[in-house]
């Protein structure tokens, strides 16, 4: 099952949890098991949230697959000049 | 079939890293480039906006009926004419926006929330008819007491700006308003427990103001609706699928009866990635039936368009004997200015991305003020908080007496790292840009007393997203280059230097054009560094596509399975002895024999580009200080960053220089000025300095290589990066030069003279 790690203001969002782990085959597979599980987290998913899969953010990707081993970082959306 | 471009990444190129003129040159030296201006139709009308005087107030009326009778005045828009939005936050490309204050920010409704707001705009025959028009409109106003400064707007008792805010990220939420929109926090480990392992601590408070992107060409646009409610916008953007959707949603339209098409542009940084007279024009051409040019002076740009937020932030860092960083906590408090949506959030996840920590805490406030909406600028929120954490690390390595570039090594992120904001770090450059500085001449040239020189690196994510792009093969085997990304920094070079690579052809037989918003899927903007990098990957998908196309054609005309067929050198060619025996058909020739082989060949590709990889840089900079005027003289310069590949080295650097030349303007002398009133009191470019060419050395630079593994060339962006060292460079060789520590931005004349004084004092006391 891929870990997901909550640091900062997802942390507090998942009830303090440090780590969690999902079975999830893609991005909207596992935004939806989280949301899921934790329902304080779930608007701030709604509004959207980057991924780090290990270490390469995925930005509205939906599809990207997550692997059995995988380590998974909730991040805001990153935006740019 | 088989292509070259994936095989090219680790090796030798024929374009890549090459410098040929650019594409676009000629029309733009020749004066030919049309730029947001430079558009013009029969019967177009000049459009004027009415702005508020007050920075804050209520809108108790507005009545144009002198202004609409007015000869020659063709349409008059106020609130009345925009449909509310509910408030809801909703992605859009990279951000999220709320078009309850998009509405609001382009044409103020129950209140104005800073000088320059959007009142009332008019359409008219002429310039002189517009501005009459405008003296006409008649608005009261309840003026309210403002609030311009970040702390003061998180005072108990500080007006508010929007009575129904409650502050969001905080638990139990707040059962009262104020004007801290939204609390956010990053980090990991034990900080306390970190600092208690410090041998060393440093703990300052820094402050930085506005600064406005200062591109040269103003906003503008021209707007026009026809009868059957299809409409054209040309206008002077980063993102004019952005610009499609805001202002189809703010007028009530589908996206497809809106064409819009971006012209050349002189400067955004971040800048040009929202909407302000847009949606206005379009509005009174739709009420006027004719078409309506728009254009800011300078004086509205300042006033009314977004600055970067000005900040104070707090840092708190340990470190052992050894150089080795324990603990780093930040809190950071930004303007978002009218609207909520600083990029406090970008701000925190950066501060203290370039190193390696056990321990780390960043704690960021968004908090609104009268003043215009922040908009994006160059690495949104990074500069500011690195200032403040390369100034704590600076003065840490004096403390400690270890040289400030291996102090910086010792705790450098790097491949495997986690981040200060969560995840783990692929391959990134951050230690060969430090290695580069440590061994540069620059590094160990000798200063004469009272010189001081600074260091200080920076970090920024990049950004991919969705992005399309055609290659249209012409008849003769020349290509039309159609991409959806306006051209601010070099992009069409770059993105033919990518095709001709893929494809193997001379990259000038490649033209490159940015289509608008009908010809083209949807493109995110150009912003977040994500030009090269995304807009590349999709142009070398559609050199793959058109490649299979050639290679099918070659197949069909030799008789053989596909399969037999490889693409090398512009050609196509037999696979190996068992395809037979044909002379290879290069891309012209094919080209020319299209119509009767199949048909026009077309690539495309559309894709979401993921994968984008940080960049980081290390700049070097010498000062010297007048101590009789306070003026801080920069003696020279050097950037060095990671490009991953710089596909165009010359418009690389160009970015890295412009990047230090915009930080040295925000370290030494950007700030706005306003009055008790909140009236903005230096509008323009005599008044609000940004940095000329006699303000600044040659600005050197050094290209550093580490590939992103994501791109087939190994690109990553490098827009941004570059903008964020200065400013705590350029402090840190004044704080080697005076021996004076600058925590306030900017470090102008007058500040440096006051801080000299402050310094004297004891002195004369002795």
């Amino acid at each position: 099952m891929a870990r997901v790690i909550f640091t900062g203001s997802f942390r507090r969002y998942a009830g303090g949890e440090a780590e969690a782990e999902v079975e999830a085959a893609n991005v909207r597979d596992l935004l939806a098991k989280l949301g899921e599980r934790y329902p304080a987290l779930a608007p701030h998913l709604d509004d959207g949230v980057a991924l780090a899969i290990d270490g390469k953010i995925h930005q509205d990707a939906l599809f990207s697959p997550i692997g059995p081993d995988s380590d998974v970082h909730l991040i805001p959306r990153i935006a740019g000049g | 079939m088989t292509d070259g471009s994936q095989e090219k990444a680790n090796g030798a190129t024929r374009w890549i890293g090459t410098r040929p003129v650019r594409p676009d040159g000629v029309d733009k030296v020749t004066g030919r480039a049309r730029f947001g201006a430079d558009v013009h139709l029969p019967n177009m009308l000049v459009g004027k906006v009415l702005r508020s005087p007050h920075a804050h107030a209520r809108l108790k009326s507005i009545d144009t009926t002198r202004a609409r009778s007015l000869p020659g005045v063709k349409a008059v828009v106020t609130r009345d004419d925009f449909e509310d939005l509910p408030s809801e936050f909703v992605p859009a490309g990279e951000m999220l926006v709320n078009y309850r204050d998009i509405v609001r920010n382009v044409m103020a409704r129950e209140k104005v929330l800073y000088e320059g707001h959007p009142v009332a705009a008019v359409a008219a025959v002429g310039e002189r008819a517009a501005k009459e028009a405008l003296d006409l409109i008649e608005v009261g106003y309840e003026v309210l007491p403002h609030v311009m400064d970040v702390e003061e707007a998180m005072a108990p008792d500080a007006p508010l700006l929007h009575e129904d805010m409650i502050t969001a990220g905080v638990e139990p939420a707040p059962e009262t308003p104020s004007n801290v929109a939204k609390v956010v926090e990053f980090g990991h480990g034990d900080v306390e427990a970190g600092f208690a392992e410090a041998d060393v601590m440093v703990e300052r408070e820094f402050r930085t103001r506005p600064v406005h992107q200062g591109y040269i060409e103003p906003h503008s646009c021209v707007a026009s609706f026809s009868e059957d409610g299809q409409a054209e916008l040309w206008c002077t953007t980063q993102g004019h699928f952005i610009v499609r959707g805001h202002c189809a949603k703010l007028l009530g339209m589908e996206v497809s009866r809106l064409r819009v098409t971006a012209s050349e542009i002189g400067g955004g940084f971040g800048g040009k990635t929202v909407v302000y007279l847009e949606p206005l024009a379009l509005m009174l051409s739709r009420k006027s039936g004719n078409p309506v040019k728009m254009t800011m002076s300078r004086e509205e740009v300042f006033r009314a368009s977004g600055p970067a937020p000005g900040t104070c932030i707090r840092v708190r860092v340990g470190v052992r004997r050894d150089g080795r960083i324990t603990a780093g906590e930040a809190e950071l408090k930004y303007q978002a200015g009218a609207f909520q949506g600083s990029p406090v959030q970008l701000g925190c996840m950066c501060a203290f991305a370039p190193y390696d920590l056990e321990n780390v805490k960043v704690t960021g406030y968004d908090v609104v003020a009268n003043r215009p909406k922040a908009t994006a600028y160059r690495a949104p929120g990074a500069p500011q908080s690195e200032f403040a954490v390369e100034s704590v690390i600076d003065e840490l390595a004096k403390a400690i007496g270890m040289d400030p570039v291996a102090l910086r090594l010792k705790n450098a992120a790097k491949e495997g790292t986690r981040a200060a904001y969560g995840p783990t770090f692929g391959p990134v450059g951050l230690v060969e840009t430090l290695e580069a500085a440590g061994a540069h001449e620059h590094y160990r040239a000798r200063l004469a007393p009272g010189q001081g020189r600074g260091v200080a690196s920076g970090f920024w994510f990049n950004i991919g997203g969705e992005t399309c792009a055609n290659l249209n093969l012409g008849e003769d085997g020349t290509i039309a280059l159609v991409a959806g990304t306006p051209d601010i920094g070099g992009s069409r070079a770059a993105l033919c230097l990518q095709a001709a690579e893929a494809l193997g052809v001379d990259v000038e037989t490649i033209r490159p054009l940015i289509a608008d918003t009908s010809s083209l899927g949807y493109t995110f903007l150009t912003g977040g560094s994500r030009t090269a990098f995304a807009s590349g990957m999709a142009v070398i998908e559609a050199s793959k596509d058109m490649i299979g196309q050639l290679c099918e054609r070659a197949a069909k005309i030799w008789d053989i399975p596909v399969d037999a067929v490889e693409w090398v050198e512009g050609e196509a060619r037999p696979a190996g002895a068992n395809a037979g025996e044909f002379e290879s058909l290069p891309l012209a020739d094919l080209a020319g024999l299209a119509g009767k082989t199949g048909g026009p060949i077309v690539g495309r590709a559309q894709i979401n580009a993921q994968g984008a990889g940080p960049s980081f840089g290390t700049h070097v900079v010498d000062v010297d200080v007048d101590r009789e005027t306070g003026r801080v003289e920069i003696l020279r310069y050097t950037v060095i960053q990671d490009a991953g590949k710089a596909v165009h080295p010359d418009y690389v650097e160009g970015q890295m220089q412009g990047g230090a030349v915009q930080g040295i303007g925000w370290a030494l002398n950007e700030e706005y000025v306003y009055d008790e009133n909140g009236r903005l009191e230096n509008p323009g470019f005599l008044d609000y300095r940004i940095p000329v060419c006699s303000d600044v050395p040659m600005i050197d630079t050094v290209i550093v290589e580490v590939p992103n593994p994501t791109h087939p060339y190994g690109v990553r962006g490098v827009g941004e990066t570059p903008i964020i060292p200065p400013m705590a460079a350029i402090a840190n060789a004044v704080e080697g030069a005076l021996g004076i520590r600058f925590t306030d931005l900017p470090m102008s004349p007058p500040r440096v003279l006051k801080a000299l004084d402050e310094a004297r004092l004891p002195e004369a006391a002795d």
